[in-house]
């Protein structure tokens, strides 16, 4: 089974929640689930726009008491 | 009470001085102990590098020798910690020693990776060792114009080093009369030019202002060294004439070998600053993973935060204080001006237009970081 990470940068104002992800990625093996938390709205847009340029997977996004879940799965 | 400091860096020796002297009648007593492993007998000034790198300082500046800058009741050794035995509370060194602790802090701090990306450590070049920002200095000299290209991985020591390179080099060209023959070219990995919001917002006019063109999204892939081209992870390509880089970070390799971090970051409580899953093992500087500016400053806030707090344990037990992840960054705009960004967990920050005063203040700066080393400041 895919493992999957959490991700926190709430309150992550620099370097942010996308250059955490970017780091995060690195890190990761191809197939597993990186669930980021991310207190910052942009997220909620730029993270899926990268993901899309890179070619991973965006799977969802949800908001939840001001804070956004995106979750993405590393596909190369 | 034993406290073992690894690492003899921004953070560590913050700390070691903060602690000696909320300590001193402890230290004088034997009640509390410190002892600091560090791998050399040197403490560096990083933020002199970029100075380096465009020959505004020169090496012998950015040392001091590291005791110099302890309190006299430091115990301090140049022996690397090489085994971490968490579970017994004990580190052995290179040296062969082992020693015990009953808090230990471990402040290793981080490295560049040039060697991940294929190509770009023979073709590019940087400055974030002594000898790379020599090196720089050296193939700025003999630059004669032409498409100079600023990239960078993640993630990296001092976010404000991309931008200030770019203000730097920008007036360095001018400087040697040679700007209108070269065009510099600025990437960053996100969609705009700073992670800083607030930041971006204002770079980016400036940037037009000065005629740097930029491109953002712009994670480097590979670079082909015959065809001076820079490639992305994006899918886009940029050629070079001379290709600047800020590389990918990792924490120390210590970290990584002893299990205690993917890729040596370790994992740290934002707020406590110990490392998960242990009460005595705290984690400050460049080699947390906590989501926040990998800074001297930085460093320098958690160090005082932690300091308050082991004090505090060996007086009455328990901590007092947690970290609010303030950063405070200089940001040089060039030769001459400069502005800052103050921000924590919760308050962004919010840049002002740079001044010639708070240039001034960044140049002194650069000195009085000795003191501020050595708790002073
Ligand atoms: C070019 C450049 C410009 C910068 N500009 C700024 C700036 O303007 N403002 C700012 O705030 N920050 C700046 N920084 C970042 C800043 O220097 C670092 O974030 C800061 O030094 C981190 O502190 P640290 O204590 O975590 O690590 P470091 O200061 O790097 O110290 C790590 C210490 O650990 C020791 N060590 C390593 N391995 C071992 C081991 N196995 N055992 C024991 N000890 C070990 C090392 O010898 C060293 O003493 C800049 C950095 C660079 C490179």
């Amino acid at each position: 089974m895919a493992n999957r990470k959490i991700v926190d940068a709430r309150g992550s104002f620099c370097p942010g929640p996308l250059m955490e992800l970017i780091a995060a990625m690195k890190a990761a093996q191809i197939g597993d689930e990186l669930e980021i938390l991310s207190t910052d709205k942009g997220s909620a847009n730029d993270i899926p726009e990268w993901i899309r340029k890179v070619k991973h997977e965006h799977l969802e996004t949800t908001e939840e008491n001001g804070v956004w879940h995106v979750l993405v799965k590393k596909a190369k | 009470m034993k406290i073992l400091i690894v690492g003899g860096g921004m953070g560590g020796t913050i700390l070691a001085n903060n602690l000696a002297r909320r300590l001193s009648t402890e230290l004088r007593s034997g009640k509390a102990r410190i002892t600091m492993l560090s791998a050399s007998d040197k403490h560096m000034y990083q933020p002199g590098l970029l100075y380096l790198a465009v020959g505004r300082m020169t090496p012998d500046e950015l040392y001091r020798d590291q005791r110099s800058l302890l309190e006299p009741g430091i115990d301090f050794h140049v022996d690397p910690a090489e085994e971490f035995r968490l579970d017994k509370n004990e580190v052995r060194t290179k040296g062969g020693k082992v020693y015990g602790y009953d808090v230990m802090v471990v402040a290793t701090g981080s490295r560049a990776m040039p060697e991940e990306i294929p190509g770009l450590a023979e073709n590019s070049e940087m400055f974030y060792t002594e000898e790379s920002a020599v090196k720089m200095f050296r193939s700025l000299q003999k630059f004669q114009g032409g498409k100079v290209v600023i990239a960078m991985g993640v993630p990296h020591k001092c976010p404000m080093a991309p931008l200030e390179i770019a203000f730097m080099l920008h007036d360095y060209f001018r400087n040697r009369g040679i700007l209108d023959k070269t065009k510099i070219h600025y990437t960053y990995p996100i969609g705009r030019v700073h992670s800083l919001e607030n930041v971006a917002k204002w770079a980016a006019p400036e940037f037009d202002r000065l005629g740097i063109s930029y491109e953002t999204l712009f994670n480097m892939k590979e670079v082909d060294g015959a065809k001076k081209i820079v490639r992305s992870e994006e899918g886009t390509e940029t050629d070079y004439d001379l290709l600047i880089t800020i590389p990918a970070h990792r924490g120390m390799e210590v970290i990584e070998k002893n299990g205690m971090g993917n890729r040596g970051w370790i994992p740290t409580h934002r707020h406590k600053l110990n490392m998960e899953g242990r009460e005595n093992v705290f984690v400050i500087g460049d080699t947390t993973n906590i989501p926040i500016s990998k800074a001297g400053s930085t460093a320098h806030f958690e160090a005082e935060a932690l300091g308050e707090n082991i004090a505090a344990m060996v007086k009455m037990g328990m901590p007092v204080r947690e970290y609010d992840g303030k950063v405070f960054c200089f940001i040089e705009t060039g030769n001459d001006r400069a502005t800052y960004a103050s921000f924590d967990y919760l308050n962004p920050p919010d840049p002002k237009v740079p001044t010639r005063a708070i240039h001034w203040f960044k140049l002194a700066y650069n000195k009085l970081y000795w003191a501020s080393a050595r708790g002073l400041l």
